[in-house]
């Protein structure tokens, strides 16, 4: 692999990797305005863009981490261009990693929302 | 130039490019696959990782708003503060690419230069960590106050070892590049570190929307 | 021996000390050998807390043991044995077979592998050494908060626990990189995935699962340390915890780790079969998937642990549901063991009598299994002795049937002696007695309302009966065991008689001499397909190839022998026992958890800078 990624970097070199610290850095910047638009400072300016955006802002956050981290891990860590293994040793992680999040948030609301109602418990 | 795949090329001129910390044998070492063992090594690793910041993660998520007392995150968290920390940890992995680049191109100085960053860049992180859980200490949020307290510092906190072992870890591979013993060759003893490195800033690009903005928004 | 080994670090061994060459060895036949003795000790001291528990319930009201000693003993009873014997079993396995299955001279990381073995002895040490102290673990395997909280678990005991498995954890997760790389990156040429022997590929998906269930269990045992040493209440109702998330994280753990007992069975029964049932394994790829599906569902059934907990319907029917699914892969690789042995040319030696066993006790144990997938009826069964029978059924026979099993077949490769077919036959025939007579009546103990974990029973609520018979095959199943002990003894005495082939095996590690020369193959085998030693023996027009020679093994460079791994074990163990340390040795200067990490780090670092064979002279 070693031959192979040393051809590849002398292609992606440093102007690629200029880019994506150019993106990932907007997308911090694009995150934190988010906040900002929707709790933050500038709410009380633009009241209509927090009023607009407030109900998607977890999601459009972790779609723009999501973004981030695929850049990280494809370029920077080089998963676009190593053997396919490793992305599937990583992917497959991700995985069960995001089962086991999703499932104990779920599993802990479900249950908190039983005893809110009471009565259901069984 | 060999194709991506083409096994037997690029295993023999792995093996032979590649020092072997761990291998059990140089003459006739046999790779299954065109790759390193410690590459895929610190990939598995990595793979493992992940489960341990998920099970963090969902601990976090899990007690959300479950505190019986406070401070909360709405009375204790500063964005420009963590903002300025993420921005550094990103850069760092920007900066780390760079010094990789320049260890395959066998340029040592540009190696020295970025290589200098990271740890630097590394290092500020982890003081502004510092600060930080020593600034929430004094507002009264000690680790026992409350759940929130308690698993904002078990995450962040390991998530700050970690960056401190990466830090500790790429000091020593400066240290080699400084003595002149990272030439081209050697340049998967940067890369391994490099990933592990990525890794830990990939944890901070969740943790940053997840911990700190989505519990003061919402 | 007519040739002398002339390789470096063999020569060079002869020089130091056998209990230096022990220490130091970075050979995984060597540390295999290191971790079948430790897991077998382990495993006698499991089953003499098991004869103890046995003979405090032989009858109603005994007073042999307190009811705080019984709590310690069915606690170190249940750790002991997972996580002491059946998993560094496994291990055992592992270590001596995996490389010489997929034709390598080592694992990968040979220095990890061995850290991985001094990492797990000291961590089990330091369990059994709470014995000494009289604070043996007392809240179960499982560890339920608040029962291991603060709280309610004030002293040491538990504290020996949640400190013990974070240690084991770490020589379980260095194993799994360590494996999971020499399985994908150390095959011999041409050995494809698809041409692996099933015993390698059930490691494969083992080491999986080691890697995304011990993270788990890691962080919630550094939560319950934080309760129980800092103070915090992540675990405790009084300060806004949930101790349902204990049990989520725990079973999110525990069940892969059920797999993790397991598999390696069945990868040991998949090579046991076909060998003395003359046939190729039944359905190779069916297998391959049916085990990957197993530990990929394997990720999704947790909750079915806790259906007594209250999570409510659609919680309970979800995990009803994928614990169901689970019955459909393990089915599948049992019709394809029976088809294996269908119409083959059986020959009844000793592990293809174990392995017939594993197939019948396990399949017991699956169908309780599926009768506690059904949550109503879990209900019922929950807590009762009805689960502990499932659970010995699988453990016992399923686990330690194939683990028995893989010992007879592998032993003479292991040590070059063959053990002795009538002792064996005794053996087996005395545990699997034993086991049925010890297991089987707690079923009907457990319908009849018998709770698990009582120290005593009052007579006449019908449980006498069953009891007695369990602790007479308790008995039995000891007795079967010192048989075992005594083969050793008397085949170890005699010469070694081992020829490389005793079986007439398929896969590689029958081609080399028993027991194997320290580099394994003088040259590195090209496969061509599936059972590589069948296809080379059809090859050559034979049914047995003729006996290899023992070679120089010149030229052929292996690692040398290195200190660090054990310093680096030692850093860790007093790093973590630093934990149990409290006022005035605690915050905020911890000084036995900084000389703890003083001394792993100093090891990492000696380690890396060390030459891989530091210690051999120069050729």
């Amino acid at each position: 692999m070693a031959a192979h990624a040393v051809e590849e970097h002398t292609h992606t070199s440093a102007s690629k990797y200029i880019q994506i610290a150019v993106v990932l850095f907007a997308l911090t910047a694009l995150e934190v305005l988010l906040y900002e638009a929707c709790f933050g400072h500038l709410k009380e300016s633009m009241p209509g863009l927090a009023s607009s955006l407030g109900p998607y802002f977890v999601q459009l956050l972790l779609i723009l981490s999501a973004f981030k981290f695929w850049l990280v891990a494809m370029f920077y860590m080089h998963l676009k261009f190593d053997m396919k293994v490793l992305s599937w040793v990583f992917g497959f992680s991700l995985v069960i990693a995001s089962v086991v999040i999703l499932a104990l948030i779920a599993l802990f609301t479900y249950n908190r929302t039983l005893w809110w109602i009471g009565g259901v418990k069984w | 130039m060999p194709t991506p795949h083409n096994t037997e090329a690029a295993a023999t001129m792995t093996t032979a490019v590649i020092d072997h910390h761990d291998a059990p044998e140089h003459e006739e070492h046999h790779s299954s696959m065109p790759i390193d063992n410690r590459k895929l090594a610190i990939w598995t690793f990595i793979g493992s990782e992940c489960l341990f910041f998920a099970s963090l993660i969902s601990t976090f998520l899990v007690y959300r708003g479950q505190s019986l007392k406070g401070p909360g995150p709405k009375d204790i968290f500063s964005v420009p503060l963590v903002t300025f920390g993420t921005a550094v940890l990103l850069f760092s992995s920007f900066f780390v690419v760079m010094a990789l680049n320049g260890a395959q191109e066998g340029n040592r100085k540009k190696l020295i230069t970025w290589l200098s960053l990271t740890v630097l860049a590394g290092c500020f992180f982890i003081g502004m960590q510092v600060y930080e859980f020593s600034h929430f200490y004094h507002e009264g949020m000690g680790y026992t106050t409350n759940l929130f307290s308690a698993s904002f510092y078990t995450l962040t906190g390991f998530h700050g070892t970690h960056v401190a072992i990466g830090t500790l870890w790429l000091a020593t591979v400066l240290k080699d590049a400084i003595k002149g013993n990272v030439p081209k060759e050697k340049a998967l003893n940067l890369e391994l570190a490099a990933l592990y490195w990525h890794f830990v800033d990939v944890v901070w690009i969740i943790i940053f929307p997840v911990v700190y903005l989505m519990s003061l928004g919402s | 021996m007519a040739t002398t080994v002339l390789d470096p670090t063999h020569a060079h061994a002869a020089k130091r000390s056998a209990v230096v060459e022990w220490l130091t060895t970075v050979d995984h036949k060597k540390i295999g050998i290191l971790y079948g003795a430790s897991a077998f000790i382990f495993f006698l001291i499991g089953g003499l807390e098991a004869l103890i528990i046995r003979t405090q319930l032989m009858k109603p009201d005994n007073t042999l043991v307190s009811p705080e000693m019984y709590n310690q003993l069915f606690t170190m009873h249940g750790t002991t044995m997972i996580f002491l014997a059946v998993m560094p079993l496994s291990a055992m396995f592992f270590n001596f077979f995996v490389p010489l299955l997929i034709g390598a001279r080592d694992v990968a990381f040979p220095r990890l592998n061995a850290m991985s073995f001094w990492v797990f002895l000291l961590g089990g040490l330091f369990l059994n050494a709470s014995f000494l102290m009289g604070a043996a673990p007392n809240g179960g395997w499982f560890g339920y908060a608040p029962l291991s909280s603060r709280q309610f678990a004030g002293g040491l005991n538990m504290d020996f626990w949640v400190i013990g498995l974070q240690i084991l954890g770490i020589a379980s997760l260095a194993a799994g990189v360590n494996f999971f790389t020499t399985i994908l990156n150390m095959r011999a040429p041409g050995m494809t995935l698809m041409r692996m022997p099933m015993f390698v590929w059930m490691t494969l998906i083992t080491q999986i699962l080691v890697l995304l269930s011990f993270p788990v269990i890691t962080v919630a045992l550094i939560m319950l340390m934080a309760d129980r040493t800092f103070g915090s209440s992540f675990f405790s109702w009084a300060g806004g915890g949930d101790p349902m998330l204990w049990q989520h994280l725990f079973w999110v753990f525990g069940h892969p780790e059920v797999y993790i007992l397991i598999l390696p069975a069945f990868g040991i029964i998949s090579e046991i079969l076909p060998v003395f049932s003359r046939k190729p394994l039944f359905g190779y790829s069916a297998m391959v998937f049916s085990g990957a599906f197993i530990a990929f569902l394997g990720f999704g059934v947790w909750s079915h642990h806790m259906f007594s907990t209250g999570m409510g319907p659609l919680a309970d029917s979800f995990f009803s549901l994928m614990t169901m699914l689970i019955a459909i892969p393990t089915g599948v690789k049992i019709f394809n063991w029976i088809g294996t042995i269908w119409g083959g040319s059986v020959q009844l030696k000793t592990p293809m009598w174990f392995a017939l066993g594993f197939i019948a006790m396990f399949i017991i144990g699956g169908l309780s299994g599926v009768m506690h997938s059904v949550a109503p009826a879990d209900l019922q069964q929950t807590d009762s002795y009805f689960v502990v029978a499932h659970f010995h059924y699988v453990l016992f026979g399923g686990s330690i049937f194939a683990l028995t099993a893989g010992g007879y077949y592998w032993w003479p490769k292991m040590f070059g002696r063959m053990l002795d077919e009538k002792l064996g036959m005794t053996h087996f025939w005395l545990m699997l007695v034993g086991f049925n007579l010890t297991f089987f009546p707690m079923h009907f103990a457990g319908l009849l309302g018998m709770p698990r974990r009582i120290y005593t029973y009052p007579a006449g609520l019908g449980f006498e009966l069953y009891n007695m018979m369990a602790t007479a095959g308790a008995f039995l199943l000891g007795i079967s065991f010192l048989v075992f002990i005594v083969n050793v003894i008397k085949t170890w005495r005699g010469p070694a008689n081992a020829p490389a082939d005793p079986w007439g095996g398929a896969t590689l590690e029958w081609a080399i001499p028993s027991p194997p020369q320290e580099f394994n193959f003088p040259k590195l085998i090209t496969v061509h397909e599936k059972d590589a030693l069948w296809q080379m023996k059809r090859e050559a027009g034979v049914s047995r190839l003729p006996e290899p020679d023992l070679v120089s093994g010149k030229g052929i460079h292996m690692p040398g022998p290195s200190w660090w791994p054990l310093v680096v074990a030692f850093g860790i163990l007093i790093f973590f026992i630093g934990f149990m340390m409290k006022d005035p040795w605690a915050f905020p200067f911890r000084p036995v958890n900084i000389l703890g990490f003083a001394i792993t780090t100093f090891g990492i670092f000696k380690w890396a800078y060390e030459a891989p064979d530091a210690h051999a002279p120069q050729h």
